[in-house]
């Protein structure tokens, strides 16, 4: 065991689970102020029901040895999971490490149903998600699974976290079918400010997402790390210059969703392409998601806040290019088609692919189990007063007029405030 | 002239919105308010704290319009603010003594007269 690079992963561990409830605000400022606190709890729950699922039995079936597609049950319960070296860190904190990314690739999906969801379903739903799609999925490509025997290369989870939480949300969005509202009122972003103050925390937690997925404090990390901060950097100079030359403005809205997609696209290689290989990732991977946001946007397809156009398309073009760009000479596992080895972009594809297929299908199958035992989908009454009253009891910014306060019932006999009845009889203005 | 007075739910406020355009109303003031108009109260519960909503959120639409005009106004907002549940809304419509339009010094039913080539198309 090495104590630096049980020291960064342990930091690293921190800086994503961070992420979550970053995400939590990324989201929650772009939806409507009747909707924030449901928004922002569907990522902050998931902290909790995900991770208890990967706890109990997700990792287990991620990690253990199994076979080609699945895990095992030898480390359900977190059996066998103590503080003997896995590499060089011990077992335990790979294991949380890996708990991370499974709980904010189950939040991701939450973008594409925001504003319409029950969130009794939605808990449940994260949980089965992250226990029955996402750990096979990570089992594939990080568990020894076939992706990995195929020679496929997903540094931190272009496929795994990005394509894979897209594909879902794909799928939720279209069973979900879309708000009541959609294309039939203008929705706004209640909160820019938010969003943008949860990109800046992503791109922060991302650090230790992608630098901390070399598992180590070395060269690798160092690579992983500043391809972090590249990628995102040239994806914000194009979007910013698209939005420009298309509208003549540059969007705030659009500078933080410039930030998520250079992330993203950059994830499945960061530990793998050059420095100046990244920026060009960063850079060719504005221009998809860019236009696939405007095409959706004319669509019937409510994927709220574009879950598929950032993460799918962000991370499928991310994917693919580690599979041009990758450089042996930087990794010292393999080369790109740039680099004489066409064969790798073939591979990229075949993850990219198999992950789609595998997350829709097990995606869909979970969502259409749990419609059978409660609707999923709130009524057309509670999207209209807004999801935090009908859902959490709770307003996101409440003004507090005309609140009284419920006494105990048998509490001391302080008795109601004397306004309050005061405050009916007059009818305060309003009939 | 009369003045119509709206109260209606802010859910309820885009569909009010479109049915008013439709039936050619223009000219509108809208204020955001807060009443209570008999519906059943909202309890909410902040670490632990619980606390009955006694106030609800409501929109106020004011209205000028001439007096042919005040039967699809009210119809408009009827049809359109309605959910059937308790906390819909009222609609007053009330006498005006004098209306002016600023702009031109127009009185009262000229002033509440949309001057249609400047209204939108």
């Amino acid at each position: 065991m090495n104590s630096s690079d049980t020291a960064w992963v342990l930091v690293a561990t921190a800086l994503v689970l961070l992420m979550t409830p970053a995400l939590g605000f990324f989201y929650g400022g772009l939806v409507r102020r009747k909707n924030a606190l449901n928004t922002m709890m569907m990522s902050v729950c998931a902290l909790g029901f995900a991770g208890l699922g990967w706890a109990l039995l997700g990792y287990s079936l991620a990690f253990g040895s199994g076979n080609a597609w699945i895990g095992d049950l030898s480390m359900s319960l977190l059996r066998g999971v103590g503080l003997e070296p896995h590499g060089t860190i011990p077992h335990l904190l790979f294991f949380a490490f890996q708990g991370t990314f499974a709980i904010i690739t189950a939040a991701l999906i939450s973008g594409a149903i925001v504003e319409r969801m029950r969130f009794g379903p939605y808990l449940a739903f994260v949980t089965l998600w992250a226990i029955f799609v996402y750990a096979p999925l990570a089992h594939w490509v990080w568990g020894g699974g076939w992706l990995a025997r195929l020679g496929a290369l997903d540094f931190a989870g272009g496929t795994v976290v990005h394509v894979n939480a897209a594909a879902a949300a794909l799928v939720v969005a279209l069973v979900l079918r879309p708000r009541k509202d959609y294309a039939r009122r203008a929705i706004l972003p209640h909160n820019v400010p938010f969003t943008l103050l949860g990109a800046g925390l992503l791109w922060f937690g991302w650090f230790g997402f992608n630098g901390g997925s070399a598992l180590a404090a070395n060269g690798i990390a160092t690579l992983a790390f500043v391809n972090t901060m590249l990628a995102p950097i040239a994806t914000l100079v194009v979007w910013t210059l698209l939005d420009l030359s298309r509208t003549g403005r540059a969007t705030a809205v659009g500078a933080a969703t410039a930030i998520v997609v250079g992330l993203v696209a950059v994830t499945p290689a960061a530990g793998f392409v050059s420095p100046i290989s990244a920026i060009l990732i960063g850079a060719i991977a504005a221009a998809p998601s860019y236009f696939a946001l405007l095409w959706r946007a004319g669509t019937r397809v409510d994927d709220s806040l574009d879950v598929v156009a950032a993460h799918g398309v962000g991370g499928t073009v991310g994917a693919l290019l580690t599979g041009v760009l990758a450089q042996k000479s930087w990794n010292g596992v393999a080369d790109g088609l740039l680099f004489g080895n066409p064969r790798q972009l073939v591979i990229q594809a075949i993850g990219v692919l198999g992950t789609i297929a595998f997350s829709a299908a097990g995606t869909f199958a979970i969502i259409k189990v749990l419609g059978l035992a409660a609707p999923v989908r709130a009524t057309a009454r509670e999207e209209g007063l807004g999801l935090d009253v009908t859902q959490h009891g709770e307003e996101a910014y409440s003004r507090g007029e005309g609140a009284i306060l419920v006494l105990p019932e048998a509490g001391p006999s302080r008795g109601l405030p004397a306004a309050a009845p005061a405050l009916l009889e007059t009818g305060a203005g309003s009939p | 002239m009369k003045l119509v007075v709206a109260i209606v739910r802010p859910e309820k406020l885009g569909d009010v919105l479109e049915s008013l355009f439709r039936a050619e109303v223009r000219g509108l003031t809208l204020q955001r308010v807060q009443g209570h108009g008999g519906e059943t109260e909202r309890v909410e519960t902040y670490r632990g704290t619980k606390v009955k909503m006694e106030l609800s959120d409501k929109v106020l639409l004011e209205i000028g319009v001439s007096d042919h005009f005040v039967q699809p106004t009210v119809a408009a907002i009827l049809s359109a603010a309605r959910t059937g549940e308790v906390g819909d809304g009222k609609i007053f419509v009330l006498p005006v003594e004098k209306v002016y339009r600023i702009r031109t010094g127009e009185e009262d039913q000229a002033a509440v007269t949309p001057i249609e080539e400047l209204a939108p198309t």
